[in-house]
């Protein structure tokens, strides 16, 4: 059971409050009628679905009812940061490896 | 191969069952083969099998990361049925539930196949409404199902709490008097023993690195026992699909998330068939060891932990003792989680890639066991003619972009 820090709320919560609902940072296409059905299918059906950091979006359901985004590890559960709509990530996959290699390095 | 018979396993009683043949090699990984599958599941497993006896490829090694058969195949709830509403997913399941009637004398090994029927409960008007147009659609696809009313469910299954002041009443069910279970290590093994007699190699403990590929053309692939190479490469790495597929810079309609399932305590016989409940998340049946074996959804979320929330099983356990009242008391023994690779439309994809040469059958999802030998079997056919089996066309990758989709999501009676 997760307990998530709804970043509207300024609260910890229970999961139970939550909904996920995917990937985050997808941004609909301007012009879907300009653009090919692959692309489409891309923007509607396919996912990066990594093993490792991820960028999510959750509903607080049972609290607050907006949307936000969360930086959560896939493999650990662990979530290292939530934040609000329209703002961006301050871990991402690229941070954490940099994170690794310098510790690498310290020992 | 030595066949296992009756006499074999007298014979062997006189040695205190000491010499028995290992059941396959541990071969070293060859510099090339003609086609390497990676994931031994049992998926991976019987394509290699179908691969070798069908189309007398046997120049293929199956290579696993972990042991055989030690991922989600060692971690479903062993159902088969084949009652999907849609006519290609229910012709594909049905050709599975055709081959899992010879499996055992096919394999020469016990598979446990076990055709105890399977319900899917109706809790109300709209679960027997989609249930009376599934079980039609069915029929019409020439797979048996009957529509049952409450006491013809209590007929069947004496145990079930069939009040109807309950949260969710039990107002019917389907029943494919055809489905059941087989026994799920046994269906790795089996495949394994056999793949093996022809000549597959199986490498366990050989983790795939990378896929690589030469002017968009798969030549091998690096593992941490080395390069192997092959022209022909098909990942059957379930929940871990998403990852191979990045190896070579690809996406999937796929997000992977943990599925749990638990088992109790053996207890005396006491139900057998299996009860699938879609609406409530929660399917039982009983192991021949005595312990049920019970079922619950998905966590909502991706992950990749092979562990679940415990809200899901709490949930679950809910359901399970209010149409079960009896199984209240009885103690779970274990409980873990499986990552499945969750499709859109909740079907699988069998299917080519843009890369020349890289295949993939993945998206089982939730519901993969049941399908293990005719995903092999299709799947050999779509590698050894490097074009789709015909059962198997209908589920190419291109489908997404097409909006072909088969739409099973809660349609099939399934806990998606």
């Amino acid at each position: 059971m997760h307990h998530i820090y709804c970043p509207y709320c300024e609260e910890m919560r229970e999961e139970e409050e939550y909904s996920y609902t995917g990937e985050a940072h997808i941004e609909r296409p301007k012009d879907p009628a300009a653009i090919s059905d692959e692309a489409w299918a891309d923007y509607i059906f396919f996912r990066s679905n990594p093993r490792g950091i991820h960028h999510e979006m959750w509903y607080h359901a049972a609290g607050c009812r907006r949307y936000f985004n969360a930086t959560r590890d896939t493999q650990s559960y662990k979530v290292h940061e939530t934040y609000k709509m329209g703002e961006m990530p301050t871990i991402t996959a690229a941070t954490v490896a940099a994170n690794q290699v310098a510790k690498g390095d310290a020992s | 191969m030595k066949k296992y018979s009756g006499f074999s396993l007298f014979k062997h009683s006189l040695s205190h069952h000491e010499n028995w043949q290992a059941a396959w090699r541990s071969p070293q990984p060859k510099k090339e083969y003609d086609v390497i599958i990676v994931g031994g599941g049992g998926h991976g497993l019987a394509t290699a099998y179908y691969l070798a006896k069908v189309h007398g490829i046997t120049n293929v090694a199956v290579l696993e990361k972990g042991y055989l058969g030690g991922g989600n195949t060692a971690r479903n709830t062993t159902i088969v049925r084949s009652n999907y509403l849609w006519d290609e997913a229910s012709k594909l399941y049905d050709h599975s539930l055709d081959l899992w009637k010879d499996l055992s004398q096919d394999l020469n090994y016990n598979v446990m196949f076990s055709q105890r029927g399977v319900l899917n409960l109706g809790h109300n008007l709209q679960d027997m409404r989609d249930i009376e147009r599934r079980v039609n659609a069915n029929r019409l696809n020439g797979i048996d199902g009957v529509v049952l009313n409450t006491a013809e469910v209590k007929e069947i299954v004496p145990i079930i709490n069939d009040s109807q002041d309950i949260r969710y009443p039990v107002l019917g069910a389907s029943w494919q008097a055809t489905g059941g279970v087989a026994r799920h290590d046994a269906v790795a093994w089996g495949f394994a023993r056999g793949a093996d007699s022809f000549g597959v190699d199986l490498i366990q403990q050989c983790e795939v690195l990378d896929i690589v590929t030469e002017e968009g053309a798969v030549v091998g692939v690096k593992t941490n026992q080395g390069f192997i190479g092959a022209k022909k490469v098909a990942c059957v790495t379930a929940g871990n699909s998403g990852v191979m597929a990045a190896m070579v810079g690809l996406r999937l309609p796929i997000e992977s998330r943990p599925l749990q399932a638990l088992v109790s305590e053996p207890i005396k016989p006491i139900i057998d068939t299996v009860v699938m409940s879609n609406a409530v998340h929660a399917y039982v049946s009983q192991s021949d060891k005595g312990d049920l074996v019970i079922g619950a959804g998905t966590d909502s979320y991706n992950g990749y932990g092979q562990r679940g929330s415990f809200n899901i099983v709490e949930h679950t356990m809910s359901a399970i003792c209010e149409l079960f009242p009896m199984f209240s008391r009885v103690r779970m023994n274990r409980a873990w989680g499986g990552i499945v690779d969750t499709c859109p439309d909740a079907c699988p994809i069998i299917s080519k890639t843009s890369v020349k040469g890289l295949f993939f059958n993945c998206g089982w999802g939730t519901g993969g066991f049941k399908a293990t030998p005719g995903s092999g079997n299709v799947f050999a056919h779509t590698l050894a003619h490097d074009e789709a089996h015909p059962l198997a066309a209908p589920f190419s990758i291109d489908r997404f972009s097409t909006g072909h989709l088969i739409d099973e999501h809660g349609a099939a009676g399934v806990a998606h």
